[in-house]
């Protein structure tokens, strides 16, 4: 399973990122597969890549709601909200854990030889915050004279946007090059910090930050594909809780095993000695929130 | 009623999808995404 996962990350990698000509075509791809939104984090300003980023489509879009409002258009993000809860209601978290290329790089980056230290259990909740005061309130409230707002995430969080577009395209033109001030300055930190972190901490960036990580997680438990506890097969090994990339605590009842801060990478799945771990698809089962609570008593 | 939660949900969310199309939210999406976002790469 863990094979098979790591061919997803490297395959959907190479799909988000699947034009190589701009170093002598145009700088970014313009053709017809930018309409479509790639379901993980990918900048679509990245030279090579070859589908828009969901949260910088879905930004702009609120960002210019009011001038499309005043043109007789409602732009309210109903495609990119459709294209994400559409995924998020089949599988749940799950492109974070298979497909995502920013999740790939942390994962990389924890490979590190280096201290690691455990993740801040409160900091669990960053993922909303930045989802609604960065994606949604500060492009859609703070506008110029003329109505149009800022896509905020992007611009003072998105490491991936520094990394993938930035780095490549001001290396490649030295117009951009010069233009570059005080933003990408700061933006440059924020990545190196954040990619620091990400080798000290398992996916900082997906628990503390991820806005789109925290569209997928309201879909984990009313998705078509669940993971389900069974308590009466667990022998307390902790097997699962050592190899989860997230700290999820199910064993014990501390967490859901489908809360939001789940992946769904599976290897607790996978190296569950007792299958107390099983997939599921289909409509929700009611006695799975029982279970749940009866371990928590 | 929870049971078929996925159900509802899928639904709402091929909806809001279709309602996106139809509203002409594509083209923006795909005139945004071909364009350098210099707020994205840190320049403005």
């Amino acid at each position: 399973m863990e094979r098979l996962r790591r061919k997803s990350q490297y395959i959907f990698t190479l799909l988000a990122n699947a034009y190589w000509l701009f170093p002598w075509k145009s700088p970014i791809y313009q053709g017809p597969l930018k309409k479509i939104c790639f379901p993980g984090l990918n900048c679509h300003s990245c030279p090579a890549a070859s589908m828009s980023c969901p949260l910088g489509a879905f930004q702009n879009l609120l960002a210019t709601l009011r001038p499309s409002i005043q043109m007789g258009q409602l732009h309210i993000g109903a495609y990119v909200l459709g294209s994400l809860g559409l995924i998020g209601s089949v599988a749940g978290r799950m492109p974070c854990g298979w497909i995502c290329p920013f999740g790939l790089l942390q994962k990389w980056l924890f490979l590190l030889p280096v201290p690691k230290f455990s993740f801040w259990r409160p900091l669990r909740r960053g993922p909303y915050l930045f989802l609604i005061v960065f994606v949604v309130l500060l492009p859609l409230l703070v506008v110029d004279s003329l109505g149009y707002g800022s896509v905020w995430f992007c611009k003072y969080v998105c490491p991936a946007g520094t990394l993938e577009a930035g780095i490549p395209l001001l290396s490649l033109d030295q117009g951009l090059r010069s233009a570059a001030g005080w933003l990408f300055a700061y933006k440059f930190i924020v990545l190196i910090l954040l990619l620091t972190w990400c080798s000290f901490t398992s996916r900082p960036f997906c628990r503390a930050i991820c806005p789109l990580g925290a569209i997928y997680g309201l879909f984990n438990r009313v998705s078509w594909l669940r993971l389900r506890f069974h308590p009466d097969r667990c022998v307390q090994c902790k097997a699962c809780l050592t190899i989860c990339p997230t700290d999820v605590s199910f064993y014990n009842g501390l967490d859901d095993l489908n809360s939001a801060a789940c992946i769904r990478c599976l290897r607790c799945f996978s190296i569950c000695p007792s299958n107390a771990v099983s997939l599921e698809f289909g409509p929700v089962r009611e006695d799975i929130s029982k279970a749940v609570n009866t371990l928590e008593v | 009623m929870k049971r078929y939660f996925p159900l509802f949900t899928t639904i709402a969310f091929i909806t809001l999808l279709a309602l996106g199309i139809w509203s002409g939210e594509v083209p923006v999406v795909w005139h945004k995404a071909v364009t350098v976002c210099l707020s994205c790469i840190g320049i403005g």
